[in-house]
């Protein structure tokens, strides 16, 4: 084992994580230790743009960009956390501009802004520009800008290390993590004041997604496993407009720029399902009208997808404003969308659930927001909350920066302010366990037929429709895989890039986050954003205002608890668009 | 359809020197080199090393040499590449394990070129203004995703691994003619070298080899001439 110390520990380099080290890495030693190369990570696939209310080719308001926040979320987000990240929008954006950022401009030289699903001007009468974008590879522009911060600021990157535990200090601190490092197969512990989570989703749960194949809920289950909560795990997030049994996502700017879902009898559907922002309405619904039109026979071909009709955009705006979603589409389909529809269906994609945080990236651990003191967290992998039961479109770029900047300011005051947690003595044991026991695991099972047998079922009976009956079976499902997952063999013994040594680990973690998401879901006996249950198909505020909690027990066992919402300026009411 | 797949196989631990080894695996026509890699390392050979994440030609974990290219796995598809595959790691960087190679030279070179914004002056409260003109101006470097394709199938590259090559010349290019940065003449300074843009024959291998379509060559050229020219 080796041992290294900083005051700061950063786990992962997507946007959040190295928005972070940016703000703390001139203050304090700081160490970024990713899984990947870090300008590998996720956010350099989303696409569409970064909402923030500039007013460059309209009116607008942050207070409107809130409103929209909050009744996309279907008023589970916590609004002082919304309020925050709206109104600071607006100043991260201008942030990043001057950071190099190269947004598309207009033709005064401002930032250009397009329209989003969800965003709409002066509280709901219609959809507003204010996705600051750079073509369609928005989430590439920053991740690629955070990076090249990184090599200004000389942040130190610890590349292809794979962060297995969280290592707390007997007085409960979190003191710092265990790492396996991928080319060498040793044990790193890196020993620190302070530790942040950005390690994204889990999106790998589901049998079609838009997430990498890395994206296995690391962050999450580390610390679930630890005692830590994870709260609003029923709310996942399935984008209308995955590439049809691929799940490449094809962006919501799309249908921005004015694209329309037609399906197979070539009705513009959303006419029925959201009268007035059409095409644009929030994801949740324009999803769920997607599956209501294939199981009322109206799929394309009558199969299990529609289709996303660019046609009438012409050449000139296909390529100039959305290049790369045109690329994917001639590359893996061989068509042309100026010319022909693509087929699409929903596609799994966001976790607006996590590791429960208040405003400033602090993981907190109870109903009443107790902070463990040095532990973070932010973007995907946090809840915050600002995404709720269901995030909007851009807002997850939105949130990687400014809670990434607030955890890293915050972090940066915390590490002045404490010392040196003492480091257990056997802080590296329990990795140590789990790889001597992987190199050695010689059973029958294969993690790669447990893990495609995972993904069928979580997206068949824990997706976008569900039922007490689907949880239940996926519960028990899930108790299977796990006692399959018990007598798994693996062929590599080696210590050299063991990628399969690796996959196992994830899908212990994807097993983890599953059985979080499951319980959660029988348990909310409701309807809200993206949870959908047809046994209850109402929102139920009387019952379910409140935040999920799921903690993990010693025994195995799932205890579920609740949290209130913070509700500051708007009232729930009845979510129409 | 059956594929097979001719891999060049390496692990420093066990292999005096690299081997061939022949898989065969079951896939479609729209299947990727990716798919069926994943397919030997699920199913027959759970000791296959490769990189990757995105799986769809954002994240540049991928690139390796296909049938003699420079390519991104997940972008090559069997429908056109027919359904015998040599796979073999990316030239010019020492192999770690099969088709793992050491970035580490590929990002020290992309260091060299100090690729972020320099502009000393006091930002403005809100942006800095940039014409629609001025943005094009750049944006076809703005693509880069550090993949090292383009890199890794230069000649001159090869012969000589001091030369920082076509991809950090690109991510030069995309501050030296951002209309908002200032120190185009430090980067051309470093570009004018002994191991810079002069290393460039005009083979255009990196502009065939790039996924995402950069005039690659293009962008070196305009480089070298700016040097030449001493304006941007």
């Amino acid at each position: 084992m080796k041992y290294h110390t900083y005051d700061a520990v950063v786990v992962g380099a997507g946007g959040a994580g190295l928005r972070a080290a940016i703000e703390l890495t001139d203050v304090a030693s700081v160490a970024v230790v990713t899984k990947l190369y870090p300008t590998r990570s996720h956010t350099g696939a989303a696409q569409g743009g970064v909402c923030a209310a500039l007013g460059n080719t309209e009116e607008d308001h942050w207070e409107w960009h809130m409103f929209d926040t909050v009744k996309g979320g279907d008023y589970l987000v916590d609004q002082d956390a919304a309020e925050v990240m709206c109104r600071e929008a607006i100043d991260e954006i201008y942030e990043l501009e001057h950071m190099g950022l190269p947004f598309n401009r207009t033709p005064e030289g401002l930032i250009d802004q397009r329209r989003f699903g969800g965003h709409t001007r002066n509280f709901g009468e219609g959809p507003v520009r204010r996705a600051c974008y750079a073509a369609d590879r928005t989430g590439h522009m920053i991740l690629q800008t955070m990076y090249q911060q990184s090599v200004k600021h000389d942040v130190h990157f610890y590349n292809e290390f794979h962060v297995f535990d969280l290592i707390l200090s007997e007085d409960g601190r979190a003191a710092g993590v265990v790492a396996y490092e991928l080319a060498t197969g040793e044990i790193h512990i890196f020993h620190a004041k302070a530790v942040l989570f950005a390690t994204g989703g889990f999106g790998r749960a589901f049998r079609v997604t838009s997430n990498a194949q890395t994206l296995t809920g690391d962050g999450m289950a580390v610390v679930y496993r630890r005692g830590i909560p994870l709260e609003d795990m029923e709310f996942y997030q399935f984008h209308p407009t995955g590439m049809y049994k691929m799940g490449i996502l094809l962006s919501e700017a799309a249908r921005g720029e004015g694209a329309i879902l037609r399906n197979g009898l070539g009705e513009r559907f959303m006419e029925r399902y959201a009268p007035t922002l059409l095409d644009l309405a929030p994801r949740d619904m324009v999803t769920r009208a997607i599956y209501q039109e294939i199981r009322e026979g109206r799929g394309a071909e009558g199969k299990d997808y529609v289709y996303l009709d660019l046609r009438h955009l012409g050449k000139q705006v296909i390529d100039e404003k959305l290049p790369d979603i045109t690329d994917f589409v001639r590359t893996y389909f061989h068509i042309d969308p100026a010319k022909d529809l693509v087929p699409i269906q929903p596609t799994a994609h966001y976790a607006m659930g996590g590791i429960p945080t208040d405003i400033d990236g602090r993981v907190v651990v109870d109903e009443k927001n107790t902070p463990l003191p040095g532990l973070y967290a932010a973007g995907e992998t946090a809840c915050v909350s600002v995404h709720g039961a269901n995030r909007l479109g851009t807002n997850s770029l939105l949130d990687i920066l400014v809670f990434g900047r607030r955890a890293g300011a915050h972090m940066a005051k915390f590490v002045k302010e404490n010392d040196l947690p003492p480091l257990p003595k056997d802080a590296g044991e329990r990795v140590q366990a789990m790889l001597d026991s992987l190199l050695k695991a010689n059973g029958h099972e294969s993690v790669a037929k447990i893990r495609t047998d995972l993904q069928r079922d979580m997206m068949d009976l824990a997706g976008v429709y569900r039922t007490a009956e689907g949880l239940t079976k996926m519960q028990g499902i899930l108790g299977e895989l796990r006692e399959r997952y018990q007598h798994i063999g693996l062929q590599d013994r080696g210590s050299l890039f063991n990628a399969e040594l690796v996959d196992a680990v994830e899908l212990g973690f994807l097993l983890d986050c599953s059985e979080a998401l499951v319980s959660s879901a029988l348990a909310r006996e409701e309807s809200r954003g993206g949870h959908y249950r047809e046994d209850f198909p109402k929102r139920d505020d009387q019952r379910f205002l409140s935040h999920t909690l799921a903690y993990k027990r010693d025994n195995g066992q799932i205890e579920l608890r609740y949290k209130p919402v913070v509700i500051t300026r708007f009232q729930p009411k009845e979510r129409k668009y | 359809m059956k594929v097979k797949l001719r891999i060049k196989r390496f692990n420093p631990q066990k292999d005096r020197k690299p081997y061939w080894q022949e898989f065969e695996v079951e896939a479609e026509k729209t299947d990727r080199v990716l798919d069926a890699l994943h397919q030997i390392r699920w199913y027959q050979d759970g000791t296959l090393g490769f990189r990757r994440s995105c799986a769809h030609g954002i994240c540049g974990s991928d690139a390796m040499l296909i049938n003699g290219k420079n390519r991104l796995a997940c972008k090559a598809l069997f429908a056109d590449l027919g359904d015998y595959v040599t796979v073999e790691p990316l030239r010019g960087l020492p192999v770690l394990k099969d088709l793992i190679v050491d970035m580490e030279p590929f990002f020290a070179a992309y260091r060299a070129v100090k690729p972020y914004l320099i502009n000393n002056d006091q930002p403005p409260l809100k942006e800095r203004l940039q014409s629609p003109e001025e943005r094009a101006r750049f944006d076809d470097t703005t693509k880069c995703i550090l993949c090292a394709a383009c890199t890794t199938s230069c000649p001159s590259f090869w012969v000589n691994r001091d030369y920082l090559g076509p991809a950090a010349i690109v991510n030069a290019h995309r501050f030296i003619f951002d209309s908002r940065d200032q120190a185009a003449e430090e980067r051309l300074d470093i570009l004018a070298s002994r191991d810079g843009v002069w290393r460039c024959r005009t083979i255009f291998n990196c502009t065939d080899a790039c996924p995402r379509g950069i005039q690659v060559t293009k962008a070196i050229e305009e480089v070298k001439r700016a040097i030449m020219y001493a304006k941007v």
